[in-house]
């Protein structure tokens, strides 16, 4: 059940202030514009209890003529990306915030250019990207290194700054939102069934949790619950997402230490699993296989075979591969008390799923607020309290074998219920009232995904908001490289496995 | 280490022959295969390969990636590329660290805004003979999100395109089929 408070612009700081010391989390924040129904904008802080499982909103209507609000920023960290972003997008002010910088939008400040009020057109074009970079003022002894926003490698763009002293990082500062595409906005005003297809497109590999995200908050939206025989699909399609996810990244931690073997054999593994996921679902990423109300097709007895006989097969296989990394000293010896984030770091900094975990903190959205099946299913949230590298390969490790373990359940489940017909698999979805509004919580292979849907009069989206795991989290990586030496630093960013895509939307 | 060498011979070898991925379609039906038509068999293809291989670049072809705005999906099945399956440094291809280094720049994603001048500056510091690929849908510009107020929807707005391999992602046999392609428009250019 969701409290929702209403409060002044100018007190909102304090309100978010107080909920943050009563042990409440910053889930998400949401800028909308919602001048065409009351001629003003709104901002809604969205807090979680984890422990009492209290959901609580914390909202503000400001006016058109006087678009400011107290920032909560300072006294709940966790809110710096969210008010910049707002005032990026929407120009919302926060009034007190820190650190004022553009975020989303690179370069100086735009000023009339914002592309989420709803005057805005979508294919309008911004001035190009003027950037001042001035050199940082260091004390003697210190120095800079910037790297990106392309890397060396095949990965995705940011741009880091290490403040060095020697080979030990001092500070470590990340800009993101590189592939700012203009997602969010793409979605407004497309049917609530089609903006799926869109949400999948905010990430390549946790494209399943992004599609249950946006499914759930909008049947939230509608009310409607997806059929049995879709929830144990779903169950199913979200654990093989997480499989490869993981074993991958198993892989290129291996690779971030220049340890060939658990590379290949990773990236071999990985290759299989998603030649599974061609097989069973027709994309190697798993995209299509979700829709609003339930799941786009279903899982015959031929293709639970295929799944299973395919587990038990590789199933060994990364258990051995697991037990050659684990008992190699070398490996570990680099693995251990490199980039420790402390169970108090990731609580300041709200950081979320198996990063979370392996920072000794019990918490997973599949068993603190069930969706899809599984409520129906028990599910063991292994934890590691040493918060190094090596816990968080440990934690995949051991989430590993719990996600083959829910896939084997949930086929049974299938096998055992009679063979769904299609209105079994997807529920029709009801007209939505204007301006209502659903939150879908999802656990991706990197953490809690929250998308936020508003629906407009012609039951289309008139808002969706992404917080993705990486969203949460990357300040996490920026606080576990201090102390360390430079050269891991590409271990560390790999063992909390952060998409840059879905972080910057 | 007695674990170690026991798991490498156990696990074999996963390496599918060449002739196999190039006559590979799967998950291609209804999409029209640009590089391979239909009917040429694989033998030939593969010969075909091999001579350009050889010729153009001397057995090596050496890539840059950059990613101009991309979900991540296509980064990930071009590192596919490398994994002991496909195999791509067998055949003499490899990414490189540098522009400096490359011989084709591998562009994904849509152009962003913010990252217009990373993949110009990129594409600049490319020594020459240099040719772009454009994989994926999003770089082809028949991306779902096309042109927003963050991005052009496609990254020949900026830099010159000599291949585009399509698909959301492209398979990774369909991108091996693809610098087959850049290889033959090189050699005639």
């Amino acid at each position: 059940m969701m409290v929702i408070e209403t409060v002044a612009p100018s007190e909102i700081g304090q309100v978010c202030a107080a909920y943050a010391k009563r042990g409440f989390r910053l889930q998400t924040m949401v800028g909308t514009d919602e001048r065409r129904l009351s001629g003003a904008y709104v901002v809604r802080y969205l807090f979680v209890d984890d422990v009492a499982h209290e959901t609580v909103e914390c909202r503000a209507t400001i006016p058109a003529d006087k678009p400011s609000y107290s920032s909560a920023t300072p006294h709940v960290p966790a809110a710096d990306w969210y008010e910049r972003e707002v005032f990026d997008l929407l120009g919302l002010r926060p009034v007190g915030h820190p650190r004022l910088e553009p975020l989303v939008l690179h370069g100086e400040r735009l000023g009339e250019y914002y592309p989420l009020r709803k005057d805005f057109d979508i294919a309008a074009e911004l001035p190009p990207v003027v950037r001042r970079v001035a050199p940082a003022a260091l004390p003697d002894g210190y120095f800079e290194v910037p790297v990106g926003p392309i890397h060396a490698g095949v990965i995705e763009p940011g741009h880091f700054r290490f403040t060095m002293r020697g080979e030990v990082v001092e500070a470590l500062r990340a800009d993101l939102f590189y592939t700012h595409r203009g997602l969010e906005k793409r979605a407004e005003g497309m049917p609530l069934a089609d903006g799926l297809r869109i949400a999948e497109q905010a990430c390549g590999v946790c494209s399943v949790s992004h599609a249950l995200s946006y499914a759930q908050a909008v049947e939230a939206l509608v009310n409607i619950a997806p059929p049995p025989a879709a929830g144990w699909i779903r169950v199913v399609l979200a654990e093989l997402e997480r499989l490869y996810n993981h074993v991958g990244d198993v892989g290129n931690i291996c690779a971030g230490i220049g340890f060939s073997v658990g590379a290949m054999h990773g990236a071999r593994l990985k290759e299989e699993l998603q030649q599974l996921n061609d097989n069973v679902v027709g994309h190697r990423f798993l995209r299509g296989a979700v829709a609003v109300g339930g799941v786009a097709q279903g899982l015959g007895a031929a293709k639970r075979d295929q799944v299973r006989s395919a587990l038990e097969r590789l199933t060994p296989d990364f258990s051995a591969l697991a037990d050659v990394i684990l008992s190699h000293g070398i490996v570990c010896d680099r693995l251990r008390d490199t980039g420790r984030l402390t169970p108090q770091a990731a609580a300041r900094l709200g950081v979320v799923g198996p990063a979370l975990r392996a920072s000794g903190v019990s918490r997973d959205v599949r068993r603190d607020a069930p969706y899809a099946a599984y409520g129906a299913l028990s599910i063991a949230v292994p934890t590691y309290p040493q918060g190094d590298v090596m816990a968080r390969l440990e934690q995949r490790i051991a989430e590993f074998f719990g996600s083959v373990a829910l896939i084997q359940e949930a086929l049974w489940r299938l096998d055992s219920a009679p063979k769904p017909q299609p209105a079994d698999l997807c529920a029709p979805l009801p007209s939505a009232a204007p301006f209502a509004y659903g939150v879908g919580v999802s656990e991706s292979p990197r953490g809690e995904n929250v998308h936020f849907v508003m629906a407009n009069e012609h039951g289309a989206v008139e808002r969706l908001r992404i917080r993705s795991a990486s969203y949460a989290n990357w300040p996490a990586v920026t606080s576990a490289a201090v102390d360390n030496l430079i050269a891991d630093f590409p271990l560390i960013n790999k063992s909390f496995e952060l998409c840059y895509a879905c972080c910057d939307r | 280490m007695w674990k170690l060498a026991r798991y490498r011979m156990a696990a074999g070898i996963a390496t599918r022959p060449l002739a196999d991925i190039l006559a590979d379609q799967t998950g291609e039906s209804g999409v029209p295969n640009e590089t391979a038509p239909a009917g040429q068999l694989p033998p030939e293809l593969l010969r075909e390969w091999r001579s350009r291989l050889h010729g153009a670049f001397g057995g090596s072809l050496h890539l840059r990636h950059v990613d101009s705005g991309s979900c991540n999906a296509c980064e990930w099945e071009l590192t596919a590329l490398m994994n002991p399956v496909y195999d791509m440094q067998r055949l003499g291809i490899d990414f490189v660290a540098s522009p400096r280094h490359a011989d084709v720049l591998v562009v994904t994603g849509g152009l962003t805004r913010n990252l217009a001048e990373a993949v110009r500056l990129t594409y600049e510091a490319t020594a020459h003979p240099k040719a772009v690929l454009a994989v994926g849908d999003c770089a082809c510009g028949a991306g779902l999100l096309g042109r927003t107020y963050a991005q052009s929807g496609r990254v020949d707005t900026c830099v010159p395109v000599l291949v585009s391999i399509p698909g959301c992602p492209p398979h990774p046999h369909r991108i091996i089929r693809g610098l087959l392609e850049v290889m033959a428009r090189l050699e005639e250019a």
